[in-house]
């Protein structure tokens, strides 16, 4: 179990997190603006989105969708009955002076995600998930004394999914955060992108000594990576037990985490305590939805990262540790299984895993932008296991597949990399090493077998490496026994 | 329950108004009577009745995820009181 | 020569197919007529040479055999509520007052594809938040109708007052105006033309500045029962831009003034009857009544219980709806702005600025109900009585086909009068008007009678949902057996 040692007690952790996910869709969730990042500022913006007056929300079918999938994804109950409601508050990038979201009815309630730590598997309750409109952006840097508004982002839909608050410890969270992440690419819902905000978390954190009641939550605002939210819940806890052990108060209120300074600190625009002032917004109608449509949605959901996981164990036989890494990510998964077909598959996850994931991450690539593509990596696998090539030359195929993204068979064909399998040649060649050593042989023929391994490495070195090593072998003892 | 002038200068805070204390002791006294008023409510049974939050009873209309709209900025910028390089200034927001 | 701005938008219709009269001849009448009638106030912008180049188009249309029927070439005003491309729209407020839309209202933009000439955008209560006028950012409207003394001291009533005072006066042929508790009726019964409020759904609200949502709804101002239901048809229409339209057909309400209305069943709601009850608005409901016995509709006498609690449910519900439609008004896109050091600041200076007593009053209220603690007691207990006076309405139209009633407890009030009334007691006004609105079916008001000291009251007849047809109905046949056809004493020019 994971504590903080203080001089009183070892104090736990009470962690939930709530997590924004920008919905994949073409337009946003209440206007018929693209939803697109990256656009000229205010281009993707309607009259709606910037709230002029007498303009009206209407619904895009789409995030409804999205949103049902991500709860049938997130084992959670869909609710048939949802509302929109409208929570008042003033800032500069929200337009209407409310954002649209869902208080009282939301359309997806309980549910759960399973999560893999060093303690074990565990299940994450999900307390809800619930659509709403996204804000703007604000621009700080353009002028001094001056902010900059963008709304292109204002009235994207976003999920809001809530857990429960049921993690106990940063690794805990960590892990919920990866799978949510997982989950939701892997039903193409939010594309999950911590850096550009497409997937935004906040964190509530308290801790309590071990066995007793929680204390105070504490929430720190949006924290852009699975390592800062690590980072931010240790050391928002470590402040907390210092705080406690020196018999002060946690004072309930939203702090910001400041990667740079590895410090949490109360947010400004949060020093007035807030009332959102909550109610049902009368430009929207209930969202009704079937059995039909919710049974629809779930029959063309895809194989998602936890089943993919068991099936990996099961049916291709790979390790729980590998079928984990394979499916955390449902662009590995899908190249994993290109790069699989007509091949062994553990020979493949070896590769991805090692040769190709050490590739990528030494220079900053991703499996959906390898220039080693799946089919090509599955082809090198196949070299191997056909005696085309050997494990040795197959690194060095690699390498050159990496820099030009040719098919594995040509490199071999254009560096004449073949392994080596005419018998009469590789005889030729064993005889001469054989004669250039007549002691050694003696010395086999005396009983020291150990020898032979130096004979083989001998053949191998003089071929070039492009001789089979297993038929070196055959072939060597043959010569010997003659 | 009274309404007076602290309620006022939270809920004109709430609602992003400056109000001087005369304001203030005015519309504490005209609210409130308004609320005095509004307390006849109290003397109906609603036990068991639904909140009518809207009289229309179709479900909400949905529309295709299609983009239709956008590309106005000029549109957008038009009456803005403050703009510059197609996007509204502010007065400097600090976190 | 015809009188052209005694016309009705039917007769005018006649006589424009006929070719009789143009457009143009029917424009300029109009105009000269606002000219002289400036001393209303009813017009916020006057849109002349708008106008003049629609009738001209419309005339050209006309010539080549291309008109789009009976609305083409009719002028018109609209409500400053309505925005209206290219025009500047203000809701009556500081806050708008340099607004100019670059879009137009699905309600305006009907009437326009119909042909209208849009005559220019007349006054309102501050964001439609009054029954007066008074609260306009313009200064208040005057009633055509004159006191004692032949003086404009009298309040055309509102919020659509200024809709009502140029229709009543003459500078229009007809108007666009919005209720949200009464707002078409009060001021049509003020007035002493018609008006009709639709059932909450039939036209959209697309592009109309917002006060409640859940309330607001577009509806025509003119001097007959017909011109309405001809206005009406164009206005009305599902629009997918907004949700909470309906998706229904609209039928052709000008077939449904048959003139036959007997066997209809008119409940009479007891509770409308309140003690201390204004003596000329109680008579001219007795003649109403009796109009349509004669008729040969039935009486029947009915009850709605929960009639006294709609004005409170309402000024709980329209506030806080309000309070939160009216937080985009904030300095940063389209409104005034007034500086400040900080964010905070500069929406403080603004919205305080920009915003008159009335405006903030109900800002503060509604903010108020909203707020966490007092939502449930407020708020909610509100919207659970707004569901017992729509069941009032659903349990009356199980027997009765429509409803008849007062549309305002007095006839117009005086400016003097109004200006020591406290705020409780102008809400008073809608007290006729409140409960239709919360159920959201429609309403119509047409002046029936007089009142002792010479000034038109008016009668309510509210129907069920989407059944503006019999609201029609039964007010053309009520409109005719009145024989109201008095005018107030044309403006001195």
């Amino acid at each position: 179990m994971y504590t903080i040692k203080g001089n009183t007690s070892d104090w736990e952790l009470v962690i939930g997190l709530e997590v924004h996910c920008q919905i994949i869709s073409k337009a946003k969730v209440f206007s018929g603006a693209s939803a697109e990042f990256g656009a000229e500022q205010n281009t993707h913006v309607s009259l709606v989105d910037a709230a002029f007056p007498g303009m009206l929300p209407v619904l895009n079918e789409e995030c409804i969708r999205q949103s049902v999938k991500t709860g049938l994804g997130l084992n959670a109950k869909i609710n048939k009955y949802s509302r929109f409601d409208r929570k008042n508050y003033f800032y500069a990038d929200l337009p209407q002076g409310y954002q649209i979201s869902q208080l009282y009815y939301p359309i997806v309630g309980e549910g759960f995600i399973e999560v893999h730590t060093s303690e074990g598997d565990r299940r994450i309750g999900v307390e809800r998930l619930h659509l709403e409109q996204d804000a703007g952006k604000s621009i700080h840097d353009m002028h001094p004394s001056k902010s900059f508004i963008d709304l292109n982002r204002s009235g994207v839909g976003l999920m809001e999914i809530v857990s429960k608050p049921d993690m106990r410890s940063p690794e805990e969270a960590g892990e919920y955060l990866r799978q949510l992440r997982a989950i939701v690419r892997a039903l193409g819902t939010c594309d999950g992108n911590m850096d550009e905000g497409s997937m935004r978390c906040d964190v509530n954190v308290s801790v309590r000594k071990v066995g007793k009641t929680i204390l105070r939550d504490r929430e720190v605002k949006n924290v852009n990576s699975v390592r800062f939210v690590m980072q931010a819940i240790e050391i928002e806890a470590n402040r907390q037990v210092e705080v406690y052990e020196n018999g002060g108060t946690v004072r309930q209120e939203t702090r910001l985490f400041d990667p740079n300074n590895g410090e949490t600190r109360p947010m400004r625009s949060k020093e007035n305590a807030h009332d959102y002032r909550y109610f049902p917004d009368p430009d929207l109608l209930p969202v009704i939805l079937t059995d039909e449509y919710i049974e629809q949605i779930r029959a063309s959901l895809p194989e998602l990262p936890e089943a993919k996981k068991k099936r990996y164990v099961a049916e291709l036989g790979l390790t729980d540790y590998d079928a984990h890494v394979l499916t955390l990510d449902v662009e590995t998964s899908r190249y994993f299984e290109e790069a699989i077909i007509g091949q062994d598959a553990k020979k493949v996850a070896n590769w991805v895993m090692g040769d190709l994931f050490g590739y990528l991450n030494k220079n900053g690539l991703t499996v959906s932008n390898s220039p080693v593509s799946a089919k090509n990596l599955g082809a090198l696998v196949g070299l191997i296991a056909d005696g085309t090539i050997s494990g040795k030359i197959a690194k060095e195929v690699f390498e050159i597949m990496a820099e030009t993204g040719k098919e594995p068979a040509v490199i071999v064909e254009e560096k004449g990399l073949k392994q080596e399998s005419d018998t009469g040649a590789i005889e030729k060649l064993i005889e001469e090493i054989l004669s250039a050593n007549q002691d050694k042989v003696a010395e086999i023929k005396a009983g020291k077998d150990k020898l032979k391994g130096w004979f083989v490495g001998q053949i191998m070195k003089a071929s070039g490496g492009k001789v089979n090593p297993a038929l070196a072998n055959q072939l060597l003892d043959k010569k010997l026994a003659e | 329950m009274a309404f007076n002038e602290e309620t006022v200068a939270n809920v004109a805070n709430l609602a992003r108004l400056n109000l001087t204390d005369e304001q203030k002791q005015k519309f504490a006294g005209e609210v409130d009577g308004i609320l005095n008023w509004v307390e006849q409510l109290q003397e109906v049974n609603v036990d068991g009745i639904e909140p009518l939050i809207s009289v229309t009873e179709q479900t909400e209309a949905i529309r295709a995820d299609v983009v239709t709209d956008g590309n106005i900025q000029a549109d957008l910028m038009k009456n803005a009181p403050e703009s510059a390089h197609g996007f509204y200034v502010v007065p400097k927001m600090v976190e | 020569m015809t009188d052209l701005i005694n016309l009705h938008i039917s007769e005018a219709a006649d006589l424009l197919a006929k070719k009789e009269i143009s457009s143009v001849e029917l424009t300029q009448a109009h105009l000269s007529e606002m000219e002289k009638g400036c001393v209303l106030n009813a017009f916020i912008t006057e849109t002349p040479e708008r106008a003049m180049a629609d009738a001209e188009a419309s005339d050209k249309r006309r010539a080549n055999g291309e008109s789009f029927g009976a609305l083409d070439g009719i002028p018109i005003a609209n409500k400053d509520l309505y925005c209206t491309k290219d025009v500047r729209t203000t809701a009556a407020s500081k806050i708008l007052s340099k607004f100019v839309p670059t879009y137009e209202s699905t309600v305006t933009q009907n009437l326009k594809d119909a042909g209208t000439v849009m005559l220019g955008k007349v006054n309102t209560d501050q964001f439609a938040m009054g029954g007066s006028t008074r609260t306009s950012y313009f200064g208040e409207s005057k009633n055509p109708w004159t006191d004692a003394n032949g003086e404009y001291t009298l309040t055309p009533g509102g919020s659509s007052g200024g809709s009502a005072a140029a229709v009543a006066a003459g500078l229009c042929m007809g108007a666009t105006g919005s209720d949200t508790g009464g707002s078409i009726r009060q001021p049509a019964s003020f007035c002493g033309i018609t008006g009709i409020k639709p059932t909450y759904g039939r036209c959209s609200r697309w592009g109309i500045v917002a006060f409640a949502s859940s309330l607001d709804q577009a509806g025509p101002m003119a001097r007959s029962v017909k011109d309405c239901a001809i206005m009406l048809e164009t206005m009305a229409g599902y629009d997918k831009k907004d949700s909470t339209s309906v998706n229904t057909p609209v039928p052709n309400y000008v077939s449904a003034l048959t003139g036959d209305i007997r066997g209809k069943k008119i409940g009479i709601p007891k509770e409308y009857r309140m003690d201390g009850m204004n003596e000329d608005v109680a008579k001219v409901w007795d003649k109403g009544i009796q109009l349509l016995k004669d008729a040969g509709a039935e009486i029947v006498d009915i009850s709605m219980p929960h009639t006294k609690y709609a004005l409170p449910v309402y000024y709980i519900i329209a506030c806080a709806e309000a309070s939160s439609n009216l937080s985009r008004y904030d300095g940063v896109r389209y409104t005034t702005r007034v500086e400040g050091a900080t964010l905070d600041d500069m929406y403080k200076n603004t919205r305080t600025d920009g915003f008159g007593d009335e405006v903030i009053r109900r800002i503060l209220l509604g903010t108020f109900v909203l707020s966490a603690g007092f939502y449930d007691a407020y708020y909610t207990r509100a919207q659970r009585v707004r569901r017992l006076i729509a069941e009032d309405f659903k349990k009356a139209f199980e027997t009765v086909d429509a409803i008849l009633a007062p549309a305002a407890p007095t006839p117009a009030l005086s400016f003097a009068d109004m200006a020591n009334m406290d705020p409780v007691s102008t809400y008073l006004g809608d007290v006729f008007t409140t409960p239709s609105s919360l159920a959201g079916v429609p309403s119509l008001a047409l002046p029936v009678g007089m009142s002792s000291g010479g000034l038109p009251i008016g009668l309510q007849i509210i129907g069920k949902h989407f059944d503006e047809n019999t609201v029609f109905q039964v007010a053309d046949v009520m409109e005719k057996s009145a024989g109201f056809n008095l005018m107030p004493h044309r403006v001195k020019g």
